[in-house]
């Protein structure tokens, strides 16, 4: 079947069997690696991508049902090379140690910012609930989305907490 | 923040740009021309006779191009394993299968779905047979789950035994003496430590090429030990240890489970040989779940005798544990590194018998702590235990019973000494912080509002930085897969023509921040900046020969190798650099991207003058070689041994059983260390694991052998939501066996963690006489312990 | 994680649904995916064809239709946790909806697809089932309203005939207050239910003039917890005990994982008492 979409901001169309996910679309075929495939039961959220702004778990959607959608991965988040806030926010507060789980990670976190510019460590917390990361204990991705949050808002992150016991 | 390193600052990583924009490369991203794809027929049964395999449905299937069996692979042997004790596994079932998701049969097709649909089309005849499961009744007589073994107790590990050769004392006496005191409190609980799936987020994937006029083999694979990898495919397929190429290029997390080689490792390169085509296989999370290995799965009784005033007079555990059907690369191994930790931060007499059983399941080795944490899980839970019977403060009771300060290198029941430790200290350093008293006193006027806050602690000692070349004596070495047998690590360090420095090492990240610590020690040591430098590693053909990245080992070996090497480069340099300046070698100073005279710095040249001349050997001091590099291989006198302790306080919601993680404190001391926010990261991620064994996961197979919790559906691992911050905090006791006085931190926390959340639940429940709890603290576990407690 | 080969059908109206539905009876129906994709990704459903429902316009409402809320069978559960109408006239519907999966799956996921789905630990079912949910149903006779009561049949199984569509989810305004709780299987609200409970009273000058509680988790089904709902009616602000006394009159407790029937069992009582207080609290 023929399947069009806007994929970080270029038209895209490919010819795919009704079968193909879209993180498949994705990665076979785009050649976007950056969205990853952590399991198959959409739990681990890996694969996170936007589809028309919102958050979605690229693995539980068909590619066919993204006709007409504008979708954006991990490869689209920077902008004219500057890094989205919550990427640089991942970079600054170590964020991620392997990395597998942090594109998906970053695409829930821009989203949940998105909406939320202003959320609460329990937003945060339960905001990222459909995104499994065995590495950090979330405890710095959770500093991240804060450094990421008061950058967005145009203030002064916290200060990192080795900063914080070193003053 | 500062970019440029000083060894022990905060330096970015290195390998964050490209992993947040999604350039990060790993094994599923690869795609090679021709590529074909690999499915596997695995079992449904635990134990069946397998009368015939037909594969003819599936051969003939659009775009599949080879269906293998046990027949195909037979003359590979089996898979090779580093301890080879018990039964090895058949790369194909052959004839038989011992747990469910065993290999059956492999698919390679044009395509992953078209792989997937012929898997389908393999019909397997199986004659079901009765599973042994559950572990007391796979250890008794007469059981058994290979008929050519002679018992399903394959190996058992002993504290004192096995020790004879070493002429230690044997502390039993002194134990069964003590049980014998009229006013000692004993204290005995048998206690379950379950099985635990390691979920590494990123599935395992591995790619195989094969060039027939070369014959040479290319393997990509997520793997923590690329050496020990290339080492095995030589010796499967007959070929020389220069014949095979293995890289790991980013690992998506391996805790372990990606420190074993696998059948389907070998199988891919098996497919591509045939085929002439490159091959892959990725597996499924059930996969993930059901074939590659498993960890802990322990059951075993804790016995502690102690004077009423918390004098403690010995310690005794009884355990059996579980290997699964197979004996894989550490398998049988494991328990061992939990014996050499068993008496933890503690001096009195330990006695320990681990029974290493074989079961119809898959296979378990290493999981993040890999024998440590069951060994510190029943030493720390008994000791609580004795704490509450004798009434008195359990922070007290270990401190009493620590090892003191001056008592260093402390030589354990075990033999090993401990190198270095100030046990009092951290754990002071772990009140302070948490704040212990005032806790205590937030407690009790909780408990006055009827509020079940609980506080636990925990102490431990872990062991890393293998190792030490005593370790090949005591049945530890890589022989098997053809490699040295010490476990060695490496560095070499190369500064280019342009003065930009390149550093290769033996052993690979999967997630711990190599390219940056790495750079740190090397910026160090030369005065160059981390910009300047780039650190390679995984690729066997290329890096000098390293065992791989696990039991915290990479920087207390490799990290001291790079250190050596990074120290010889120098030398060579400061011979350059004193014959460019007129000056002598040993007043020069490296730093800010060169070297200068000390006193002097404007008498100075730079890494790139420097290079210059080193590559034309004509033009610097007499005698001098071309080039800038040094390789060096370090072998340590002894283990490295971390300890700390952690503290929790938790509520629990006694109508409903449900535990929430209130706070959570660490201080740990890993000795030096050259980059604190790596370093704690490791640790919260660490704790994550460890509250994820107290609290959520557990491996759960039925009694027929099915694993009932093959997806993240049902194998339950924390979420942001699940878990607090965490406040880390660090003493630093350095050490003396390697230069850089560091010691590890990979599996501190989940050492730590899983006793101190159950210590803390025990606690909150207390006054309702719940004395144990096993895990994963799932209401209905908890809501159970207080119904029988009330019963009581 | 690869579906074996089906069919796929963009519907661009529920008529033509229907009509592909009735011609096809290997079809399933798809809204958002989040229960049939994982399934057949799983391999353990494959139905020959699927049928989106996802891209017809217009079935995204969440309406004021005057005596009641229309819900489009395209509303995700998110627009369903947000919906301020929702949040009025049933509480318990809005939470459920806003405890059911995470983020993502509540992006995509439509409420409509979850009831028909009839999982016995989703939490939407047991609140369309205490605030008395109409199910709209078309199919090639037209379109039928099957009360929440009567829609939840069966471990998976719903009222639907194979060849109906849920089309709308109506939301009846009768006043009174509602809530939802539950122990989720990550303990708190996260994850599918081990037990919860929804409750919908009228109150009437301190006395519960009428109620109705349902339970999700427990048992074979989502389902109402008529014993409870029977010592409820009449009492005063102080019935939650006794309502939760008689929780489980003729519902079958099912072990899993998670429980033991006597777990679940007094977890059912206890959610019951919960949902029910917090319901009367408002």
């Amino acid at each position: 079947m023929k399947v069009s979409m806007t994929v970080n901001g270029r038209s895209v169309s490919a010819d795919v069997e009704p079968r193909t996910l879209l993180v498949h679309l994705l990665r076979e075929e785009l050649m976007l690696t950056g969205t990853h495939v952590g399991c198959e039961t959409s739990y681990c959220g890996a694969c996170t991508v936007h589809v028309d702004g919102k958050a979605t778990k690229s693995c539980t959607m068909l590619a066919v049902q993204a006709e007409g959608a504008e979708v954006v991965t991990i490869e689209g988040l920077a902008q004219n090379g500057e890094l989205h806030p919550v990427q640089e926010g991942f970079w600054e507060r170590h964020g991620l140690q392997c990395g597998f789980c942090t594109p998906g990670m970053i695409m829930a976190g821009a989203a949940l910012l998105a909406d939320n510019g202003n959320p609460s460590e329990d937003e945060i917390r339960h905001g990222i609930e459909g995104n499994l990361c065995r590495c950090t204990g979330y405890h710095n991705i959770v500093r991240s989305l804060e450094y990421a949050a008061a950058k967005m808002r145009g203030e002064t992150p916290p200060p990192a907490e080795w900063e914080e016991a070193s003053a | 923040m500062s970019t440029t390193s000083v060894m022990g600052g905060v330096v970015k990583r290195r390998e964050d740009p490209a992993l947040i924009r999604g350039t990060g490369l790993y094994v599923d991203d690869v795609k090679l021309p021709g590529m074909l794809h690999v499915g596997f027929v695995r079992s449904p049964y635990a134990h069946a006779r397998i009368d015939s395999v037909d594969t003819s449905a599936a051969a003939s299937m659009e775009g599949v191009v080879a269906v293998y069996t046990a027949d195909d692979v037979r003359h590979l042997g089996p898979l090779l394993a580093q301890v080879p004790i018990g039964k090895l596994r058949p790369l194909l079932a052959d004839g038989d299968v011992k747990h469910s998701g065993q290999a059956v049969a492999m698919v390679v097709a044009t395509s992953p779905g078209r792989a997937r649909d012929a898997v389908d089309a393999v019909d397997v005849d199986y004659e079901p047979l009765p599973a042994i499961v559950d572990l007391k009744e796979a250890a008794a007589d007469g059981a058994r789950v290979h008929d050519e073994l002679d018992s399903n107790i394959i190996h058992t590990w002993t504290y004192h035994d096995y020790w004879d050769a070493l002429d230690l004392e044997d502390p039993r006496p002194k134990i069964e003496e003590a049980k014998q005191r009229d006013d000692v409190v004993v204290v005995s609980q048998e206690m379950i430590n379950q099985r635990l799936i390691p979920v590494a987020i990123e599935p395992r994937s591995v790619v195989a090429q094969w060039n027939d006029g070369y014959q040479r083999f290319t393997v990509q694979s997520s793997s923590q030990v690329p050496h020990a990898l290339s080492g095995a495919i030589s010796k499967t397929f007959g070929l020389a240890a220069n014949a095979v190429r293995v890289i790991a290029p980013e690992v998506g997390g391996g805790f372990g489970a990606k420190l074993n080689v696998y059948a389907d490792e070998m199988l891919v390169c098996f497919a591509a040989q045939q085929t002439g085509r490159p091959v892959k296989f990725t597996e499924t999370r059930r996969e993930s779940a059901n074939s590659t290995i498993q960890g802990r799965g322990w059951v075993g009784t804790a016995t502690l005798i102690g004077t009423s005033d918390g004098e403690i007079l010995g310690y005794e555990l009884h355990a059996l544990a579980d290997m699964g059907a197979y004996t894989q690369n550490f398998t049988v191994a494991i328990p061992l590194l939990g014996l050499w930790v068993a008496s933890g931060q503690y001096t009195f007499p330990t006695s320990w018998v681990v029974d290493c059983v074989t079961t119809h399941t898959m296979t378990t080795d290493a999981y993040r702590g890999a024998g440590r944490p069951e060994a510190i899980y029943y030493l720390e839970r008994i000791i609580d235990m004795y704490a509450r019977e004798i009434g008195m403060d359990p922070i007290e009771v270990r401190e009493k019973n620590y090892w003191q300060s001056d008592q260093f290198p402390a030589v354990m029941g075990c033999g090993f000494a401990l190198d270095s430790g100030d046990y009092h200290g951290s754990t002071a350093k772990l009140k302070e912080v948490a704040g212990y008293d005032a806790l205590r006193a937030m407690q009790e006027s909780a408990r006055a509002e009827g509020r079940h806050i609980g506080i636990g602690m925990s102490s431990y000692v872990e062991v890393c930085g293998f190792g030490p070349a005593v370790l090949e004596d005591i049945g530890f070495s890589w022989t098997s897969y053809g490699l040295p047998s010490s476990f060695n690590g490496s560095g070499l360090v190369r500064v280019n023509p342009d003065g930009t420095a390149t550093v290769i090492i033996g052993t690979g990240p999967s997630g711990q921040g190599h390219e940056t610590t790495w750079a740190q020690i090397v910026s160090d040591g030369l005065g160059l900046p981390v910009e300047q430098i780039v650190v390679r590693h995984g690729d066997t053909a290329e890096s000098p020969m390293g065992i791989g990245t696990f039991g915290s080992r990479s920087i207390a070996v490799d990290g001291a190798a790079t250190y050596e090497a990074t120290a010889r480069v120098r030398a060579r340099a400061a011979k350059i650099a004193a014959h460019l300046l007129e000056a002598a070698a040993e007043d020069l100073v490296f730093e800010d991207g060169g070297a200068h005279v000390a006193g002097s710095p404007d008498s100075s040249v730079t890494w790139t003058e420097i290079a210059k001349v080193a590559y034309q050997a004509h033009k610097g001091p007499e005698g001098m070689e071309s080039g800038l590099e040094e390789s060096v291989t370090f072998t340590p006198p002894n283990a490295t041994w971390p300890f700390g302790s952690h503290l929790a306080v938790v509520e629990v919601d006694d109508t409903t059983g449900d535990v929430k993680l209130l706070d959570y404190f660490a201080a740990d001391d890993c000795g030096n260390v050259i980059n604190p926010m790596i370093v704690a990261g490791q640790v919260h991620g660490g704790i994550a694991q460890g509250v994820g064994q107290a609290l959520f996961e557990d491996a759960v197979y039925d009694a027929d052998g099915n694993l009932l919790t093959g997806s993240l559906v049902d194998y339950i691992i924390p979420t942001a939501g699940d878990l607090p911050s965490f406040h880390t905090a660090r003493t630093v006791t350095p050490t003396d066996v390697n230069p850089l006085g560091v010691k590890g931190i990979g599996e501190a926390g989940t050492i730590a963690s899983a006793q101190t959340i159950v210590n803390a639940v025990v606690d909150a429940l207390a006054p309702l006489g719940v004395k144990h709890i096993d895990m994963p603290l799932r209401p209905k576990r908890v809501w159970q312990a207080i119904q029988d407690a009330k019963g009581a | 994680m690869y579906p074996r080969e089906f069919e796929y059908m963009a519907a661009a109206s529920i008529d033509e649904a229907v009509s592909a539905l009735a011609a096809n009876p290997g079809a399933k129906v798809m809204s958002g995916g989040m229960s049939l994709i994982p399934l057949m990704k799983l391999r353990l459903l494959s139905p020959e064809m699927v049928i989106d429902i996802g891209r017809i316009p217009g079935l995204d409402g969440i309406t004021d239709e005057g005596d009641h809320i229309a819900i489009g069978a395209l509303a995700r559960h998110a627009d369903v946790g947000s919906s301020a109408l929702v949040a009025e006239h049933g509480r318990a519907l809005a939470q459920a909806a806003s405890w059911t999966g995470d983020v993502q799956v509540r992006n995509r996921g439509t409420l409509a697809g979850a009831l028909a789905h009839a999982d016995l630990a989703a939490d939407t079912p047991a609140a369309a089932l205490a605030l008395g949910a109409i199910m709209v149903a078309q199919g090639p006779g037209g379109t039928r309203e099957i009360a929440a009561a009567d829609f939840f049949v069966d471990t998976l199984t719903s009222a639907l005939s194979p060849d109906e569509v849920l089309v709308e989810v109506r939301l009846p305004k009768r006043g009174g207050q509602s809530a939802y709780d539950k122990l989720g299987r990550r303990g708190g609200h996260t994850d599918y239910a081990v037990a919860g409970a929804a409750a919908w009273v009228q109150m009437d000058g301190g006395e519960v003039a009428d109620c109705a509680i349902a339970l999700t988790g427990v048992g074979t089904k989502p389902q109402l917890a008529e014993g409870a709902m029977e010592a409820l009616r009449g009492s005063g602000s102080d019935g939650a005990a006794a309502a939760a006394d008689r929780a489980l009159e003729g519902v079958t407790v099912l072990e899993d994982l998670y429980g033991s029937e006597e777990y679940k069992a007094h977890l059912a009582k206890v959610y019951v008492r919960r949902a029910v207080e917090q319901a009367m609290a408002g």
